[in-house]
């Protein structure tokens, strides 16, 4: 027979009782929607007063306002279309012509074993050299146009993009494909369907690291020899000491970007929202 | 059609794990292998649904398949191995893509095999959000859609709590009921076995050999019913006191691995 509980068990007066501490606060980090725009907003006025106040040389840092009125008189002037159009024609032809070959030699490594012998081993080797120094190589052979500055965007985001697609496709779990195989599925429809999408959260990972890749080259890139982009004005304004100048173009990298991790963000919660 | 295990034997590398294992799976007949852990139970269900190659030895095929059967070899996988990115009805479509049959004949399937395991209302679901339970459902609906001679079970059930266990074997029985489907079932569990064998496989420890072949003495429908309850226990425990001792073996060495 079963043991009936009492309905309810009171300590007795007598009995000190202890409440057990809670112990299991913290390691949950939750974002604030608006903490982080406060915190910017914060940091932008502190630095407006420091330098209406005249507490802040503005030669070494320029106010926030004189920083965005130099871009209003950029984009007035034109010159900001100028810039940020040579720029974006060099980052998007090379980050597009580094992905192409990047997705297509990862998928490669990782469905074929030539492939992987051969790729992991040249990826290894060549992966950790910056490629802003192949520049200078790089316009030995195809001149001092566009295409030594397209081609040093694209071998830096063809590494890394290269890399994030075979550990994709690595990540795949085994048992899918051996699922697929049970059922007979042709090779491509398994790539087409399970290995694909299964790699897309570490391929779109790797995209947002080869936007900045792409970013950090096209600037490196014009500060070494372009009349127009954003790198050559940020240097041009340096040397002229035109300090609002110079600030303006980081803000514009800053916000480019900020637009390309929005566009990333957005293709993520449209092609992962499954997860 | 009958699934033969012909003398089949696998190693991986210098670690023997089958060492001859023959024995047929008639048409409709569900054959269940039990064994310690370790002893190659899902190595053997793997080499017989062409997912694995074995060292010698070879598992064959005797007779047609079905002629409406898509797959006759048809595995339910443990882990259920459904496609986290598709919705239900997606993951019970998916082996249907690449056949000759239309979309209207694709869908037909489908909306049948999902009827048949109560999912009907779940088919634009993603698997996230279903319980473990439901999940091995789209399984099963799965395997079902592809009208399988024969279903590959390697333990359906082990990752599932008691409750939807239960649910589940009510489901395995009712589907098996015609015997228009064979099985071979890998299971550690005896009265899974006992509930759904027509015979059951009891494999040595590691290496897996075949230590007997125990047939259950009653149709699957009269198991239900309480005057089996005590046979069944008593089958079940004379298939443990086959594998009691091995079983406590493969522990320690796995303990000890």
């Amino acid at each position: 027979m079963l043991d009936r509980a009492p309905a309810a068990e009171t300590p007795a007066k007598d009995d000190a009782t202890r409440r057990v501490r809670f112990r299991g606060a913290g390691f949950v980090p939750a974002g604030s929607r608006f903490g982080g725009w406060i915190a910017l907003a914060l940091v932008i006025a502190i630095w407006q007063a420091a330098g209406s106040a005249s507490l802040v040389n503005p030669l070494f840092l320029p106010a926030p306002s004189a920083i965005a009125r130099a871009i209003y008189e950029l984009a007035m002037s034109g010159a900001l279309w100028q810039h940020l159009s040579a720029s974006l024609l060099r980052i998007g032809v090379g980050w597009l012509l580094g992905t192409a070959a990047g997705v297509a030699v990862g998928f490669a490594i990782g469905l074929s074993r030539l492939a992987r012998s051969v790729g992991i081993t040249f990826i290894s080797a060549l992966f950790p050299i910056p490629k802003i120094a192949l520049l200078p190589l790089l316009i030995l052979w195809l001149g001092i146009g566009e295409e030594p500055k397209i081609a040093t965007i694209a071998l830096g985001v063809f590494f890394s993009t290269a890399i994030s697609v075979y550990s994709g496709v690595d990540a795949v779990p085994r048992n899918l494909i051996c699922m697929a195989q049970s059922f007979n599925v042709p090779f491509t429809t398994i790539v087409r369907k399970v290995i694909w999408p299964g790699a897309l959260p570490a391929i779109l990972a790797g995209f947002r690291i080869t936007a900045s890749v792409a970013l950090l080259l096209v600037v490196s890139a014009e500060m070494i020899g372009a009349q127009y982009g954003i790198g050559a004005f940020v240097l041009q304004a340096g040397n002229l000491m035109q300090t609002d100048q110079l600030l303006a173009g980081v803000v514009i990298l800053s916000v480019f970007g900020l637009a390309v991790g929005k566009v990333i963000n957005w293709l993520e919660t449209r092609l992962l929202h499954w997860r | 059609m009958d699934l033969i295990a012909n003398h089949i034997t696998h190693r991986f590398g210098d670690l023997a794990v089958l060492d001859d294992i023959s024995f047929t799976v008639g048409a409709g007949e569900v054959v269940a292998i039990v064994g310690p852990s370790g002893c190659g139970k899902s190595t053997l269900l793997s080499i017989l649904g062409g997912l694995l190659q074995p060292t010698s030895g070879a598992p064959e095929l005797r007779g047609a398949p079905p002629a409406d059967s898509l797959n006759p070899l048809t595995f339910v996988f443990q882990d259920f191995a459904l496609l986290p990115w598709a919705t239900v009805e997606e993951n019970v479509e998916f082996p249907l893509l690449h056949t000759q049959l239309s979309a209207t004949q694709r869908r037909a399937l489908v909306d049948d095999a999902l009827r048949r395991t109560g999912l009907t209302d779940f088919r634009k679901t993603y698997p996230k959000q279903l319980s473990g339970g439901m999940r091995q459902r789209v399984g099963i609906s799965r395997a079902l859609a592809v009208k399988p001679a024969i279903l590959l079970m390697d333990e359906p059930l082990s990752a599932l709590d008691s409750q939807t266990r239960e649910l589940l074997m009510e489901d395995f029985v009712r589907l098996l009921a015609d015997g228009g489907m064979g099985a071979v079932y890998v299971t550690h569990n005896l009265e899974e076995a006992a509930r759904l064998a027509d015979r059951i496989v009891v494999l040595s420890r590691r290496p897996g050999r075949i230590r007997e072949v125990v047939t259950v003495p009653m149709t699957r429908a009269a198991r239900g019913e309480a005057a089996a309850r005590e046979k069944l226990l008593a089958l079940q425990n004379q298939i443990w006191s086959l594998i009691r001792n091995e079983a406590i073996d493969a522990e320690r060495e796995v303990q000890h691995a």
